[in-house]
C-alpha cells in the first residue's frame, strides 16, 4: 500500500518523463506484438489457405510462382498447359477434384479467373469451407457471359447483382489498358470467405479462353489445375511428383502446397529478422529510457529518499519503490502498447488483405499477447534495479541538510 | 525513569583532507522520560550528528546509546529503522516535508513506516497544530510557520517516547519561533514524549529549565585545533 502510494506520487511528480518513457515502451510493445502476430497469422493463413487443395499442376517453372498465381492470385502466371493435360490429370483415379483455371484479364485491378462453375462450387478453400453465393444470387452459367464477384472485390469495385462490366486485358490495370468488348453480367456476389477468392471475379472458363483479342491458338489452354486427391491415395502425389517433375520437363507439379508456401516465408525470413531486430531494439531503447529517466532523477530524489529513511523507511522499501515505479512505467507502456499494436496490426492487416485477400484477426489468441507485456514489465523492473541500487545506497545524514 | 542514556559515545569522520577527525566524544548524557531538555551550541559543533546518532541514522564508532530499553548502537540497521519509526520523532530545521504530498499525507506517511496509518489521529494532530483547514494543502502552499507545524504533527504521529528537534525555529521569525516552540513543548507534553531540542538561539534556550552546553558535553569540541 505504502509502496503503491509512493510510486503513484512519484509518477505524478515526474509526469513528463513518465509519459515519454511509457510512450517509448508502448511503441516497443506494440511493434513487438504486431511483428509477432502478423508473422504468425500470415504464415498460418497462407499455409492453412491450401487446406482444400493438395497440389497445383501448371506450366514448367517455379512451384512458388505457380502456387502464388493460381491459389493466391498474386504474381504472374508461369505459362499455360493444354486442355488435354487437364483431362489426363482429371481422369486419374486418385484425383477427387480437378479445377481448371485460366487467368489473363482483370477488371480495374481485380483479377478475372475463368473456371468451371460446378467444380468451383465443390472446391474447399480451407478445410470444410466452400464458396457460397449470397442469396438471391447464383453461380454463373458455363456458357453465358456471366460473373460471380468475390465479396472484397465487389465492395471495392461497387459491383452488385445485375451490373455489367467489360474486362481489361492483362493481369494489371492501367488507365491505358485495353478494354475488351465483351460485357459480363454480375449474377452473384460471393459470401465473404476471408480467402483470396474474395478478391477475384469468376467467369466461365470458355469466356476467358475465347475473349476477343486473346490468341486463338491458346483458346484450348488453361493456366493451372488445382487438385484435391482422394483420401485413400497416399502414394499418388509422390508418384505424380516424380512423373511431372522428374521424368517430364513440360509441366510443374507443385506439391505439397504448405511446403511450397513455406518457401515464400523462407525468402521473406530476412525481412522477418529485420523487423524482429527493430522491435527488440525498440524494446531495449525503451528499457534504457526508463533506466535513464529514473536514474537521472535520483539526484533530485536523494533528499526525498533521505526523508523517507529518517521517517523509518527501510533500505529495501526505497529499493522496492524504485523498482516498482520502473515496472509501473513499463506496465503503463505495455497497456498503451495494445493500442499501438491495434494500429500497426490494422495497417499491416489492411495491406495484406488488399494484396492477397487474407484476413488477419488482431484478437486471435496467442500466448505472446500475455508473455510480451509481462516480459516488458519484467524488463522494466530490471531496468529499475540500477537506480534502485542508487536509492538503496543513499546516505541519510548527508542528505538531510543543513547540519548544526 | 531514565529514557535515554549515552555513554562513551564516539563518532569520527574522514575530512576532505584525508585526516580522520573525531566529531563526537560524549562520556555521559541522559534524558528522563517526559523530560524536556535543550542543548546549546554553535553551528558546526556536531549537534546534528549527535541527534542523528540518537535517532539511529548514524552508527557510532564506540559507546552506548540506551533508548527505551534498546542499545541503539548495537542494533542492526533495519532495527534502527524500526526504532526511528516507532520510538523517535524528528523535527528538522528545514522541516523536510515531502513536497509532492499533502499535509495529511505527510503525517500519514510518517505513520506508514511505524504502527500503521491512523487517519483519525493524523487529522486530530493537524487540527491540534492549527491546520484543520489545510489538510489537503501541499507544503509549498503553506507559510514557513505552517510547514513547521506539519513537521511537528508528523514527528508526534507515532506516539514517540523521544522527540528530537534540530534548530526547529532556525527558519522562523521571532514571533513564529516563540509560537512554534510553545507548540512543540505543549504537544510533546500532551503526548507523553520527552523532548531534546538543540539550538543556538538564546531566546529559545531561555524557555528551558534544563539547558546543557554541548561544548561541555562533547569533548571533541574542545579538542579541535
Amino acid at each position: 500500500m505504502i509502496l503503491a502510494r509512493l510510486v503513484l506520487k512519484s509518477l505524478r511528480q515526474h509526469l513528463l518523463s513518465t509519459a515519454v518513457t511509457a510512450g517509448a515502451t508502448a511503441l516497443a510493445t506494440g511493434l513487438l506484438l504486431a511483428v509477432w502476430m502478423v508473422r504468425d497469422q500470415a504464415q498460418a493463413a497462407f499455409t492453412g489457405m491450401s487446406g482444400g487443395v493438395d497440389a497445383v499442376l501448371g506450366a514448367r517453372g517455379s512451384k512458388l510462382q505457380l502456387v502464388l498465381n493460381s491459389l493466391f492470385h498474386v504474381d504472374t502466371s508461369p505459362g499455360n498447359l493444354k486442355w488435354e493435360d487437364y483431362e489426363e490429370i482429371a481422369r486419374h483415379p486418385a484425383v477427387a477434384l480437378a479445377l481448371p483455371i485460366a487467368v489473363g484479364d482483370n477488371y480495374r485491378g481485380f483479377r478475372i479467373v475463368g473456371t468451371l462453375p460446378e467444380k468451383l462450387a465443390e472446391l474447399e478453400w480451407t478445410s470444410g469451407q466452400r464458396l457460397t453465393v449470397r442469396p438471391p444470387g447464383r453461380m454463373f452459367e458455363p456458357t453465358l457471359r456471366e460473373a460471380v464477384v468475390g465479396s472484397f472485390a465487389a465492395a471495392k469495385l461497387g459491383l452488385k447483382r445485375g451490373d455489367v462490366f467489360q474486362p481489361y486485358h492483362g493481369l494489371n490495370y492501367t488507365p491505358q489498358s485495353h478494354q475488351h468488348e465483351e460485357e459480363y453480367v454480375v449474377v452473384g456476389i460471393l459470401a465473404p470467405s476471408n480467402t483470396p477468392a474474395d478478391r477475384v471475379i469468376w467467369i466461365p472458363l470458355q469466356g476467358l479462353q475465347k475473349m476477343g483479342g486473346h490468341d486463338p491458338a491458346a483458346a484450348d489452354e488453361i493456366s493451372a489445375v488445382l487438385l484435391k486427391f482422394k483420401a485413400d491415395s497416399p502414394l499418388t502425389a509422390r508418384q505424380l511428383d516424380s512423373l511431372y517433375n522428374k521424368q517430364g520437363n513440360r509441366l510443374t507439379f507443385a506439391w505439397p502446397i504448405a511446403q511450397v508456401v513455406a518457401q515464400l516465408f523462407d525468402r521473406l525470413a530476412w525481412l522477418d529478422r529485420v523487423l524482429a531486430l527493430v522491435a527488440y531494439l525498440v524494446v531495449a531503447i525503451a528499457a534504457g529510457s526508463i533506466l535513464a529517466s529514473i536514474y537521472n532523477s535520483m539526484n533530485e530524489r536523494r533528499r526525498e529518499i533521505a526523508i523517507l529513511r529518517a521517517l523509518g523507511a527501510r533500505r529495501r522499501t526505497v529499493f522496492g519503490a524504485v523498482v516498482l515505479e520502473s515496472a509501473a512505467i513499463a506496465g503503463i507502456g505495455a497497456m498503451i502498447g495494445f493500442a499501438v499494436y491495434a494500429a500497426v496490426f490494422g495497417i499491416a492487416g489492411s495491406i495484406l488483405r488488399t494484396q492477397t485477400g487474407v484476413v488477419l484477426d488482431p484478437l486471435a489468441w496467442h500466448p505472446v499477447l500475455v508473455l510480451a507485456p509481462l516480459g516488458i514489465v519484467a524488463l522494466g523492473a530490471l531496468a529499475g534495479v540500477v537506480p534502485a541500487w542508487k536509492a538503496y545506497r543513499t546516505e541519510v545524514a548527508d542528505n538531510l541538510t543543513p547540519h548544526s | 525513569m531514565l529514557l535515554l542514556e549515552v555513554a562513551d559515545l564516539k563518532k569520527s569522520f574522514t575530512a576532505p583532507d584525508g585526516i580522520r577527525r573525531t566529531i563526537i566524544d560524549i562520556p555521559h548524557f541522559a534524558v528522563e522520560a517526559r523530560q524536556q531538555v535543550a542543548l546549546k551550541g554553535e553551528s558546526g559543533s556536531g549537534k546534528t550528528t549527535f541527534l542523528n546518532l540518537l535517532a539511529g541514522i548514524l552508527r557510532p564508532d564506540a559507546g552506548h546509546i540506551r533508548l527505551a530499553g534498546s542499545d541503539v548502537a548495537r542494533l542492526s540497521e533495519s532495527a534502527r529503522d524500526r526504532l526511528r519509526a516507532t520510538t523517535v520523532g524528528y523535527i528538522f530545521q528545514t522541516f523536510n516535508l515531502l513536497q509532492g504530498h499533502t499535509c495529511l499525507e505527510n503525517v500519514l506517511l510518517g505513520m506508514a513506516f511505524g504502527p500503521g496509518e491512523d487517519r483519525a489521529r493524523a487529522v486530530a494532530l493537524l487540527e491540534r497544530v492549527g491546520l484543520r483547514d489545510h489538510l489537503a494543502h501541499r507544503p509549498r502552499q503553506l507559510s514557513t510557520g505552517q510547514q513547521q507545524r506539519v513537521a511537528v504533527a508528523r514527528a508526534l504521529a507515532n506516539r514517540p517516547q523521544l522527540v528530537l528537534a534540530d534548530e526547529p525555529t532556525g527558519n522562523l521569525d521571532h514571533a513564529s519561533a516563540r509560537e512554534a516552540l510553545r507548540l512543540i513543548r505543549e504537544t510533546c507534553r500532551e503526548n507523553g514524549a520527552a523532548l531534546l531540542l538543540v539550538s543556538h538561539d538564546r531566546d529559545v534556550l531561555g524557555e528551558f529549565e534544563g539547558v546543557h552546553d554541548f561544548a561541555g558535553l562533547n569533548r571533541a569540541v574542545n579538542d579541535r585545533p
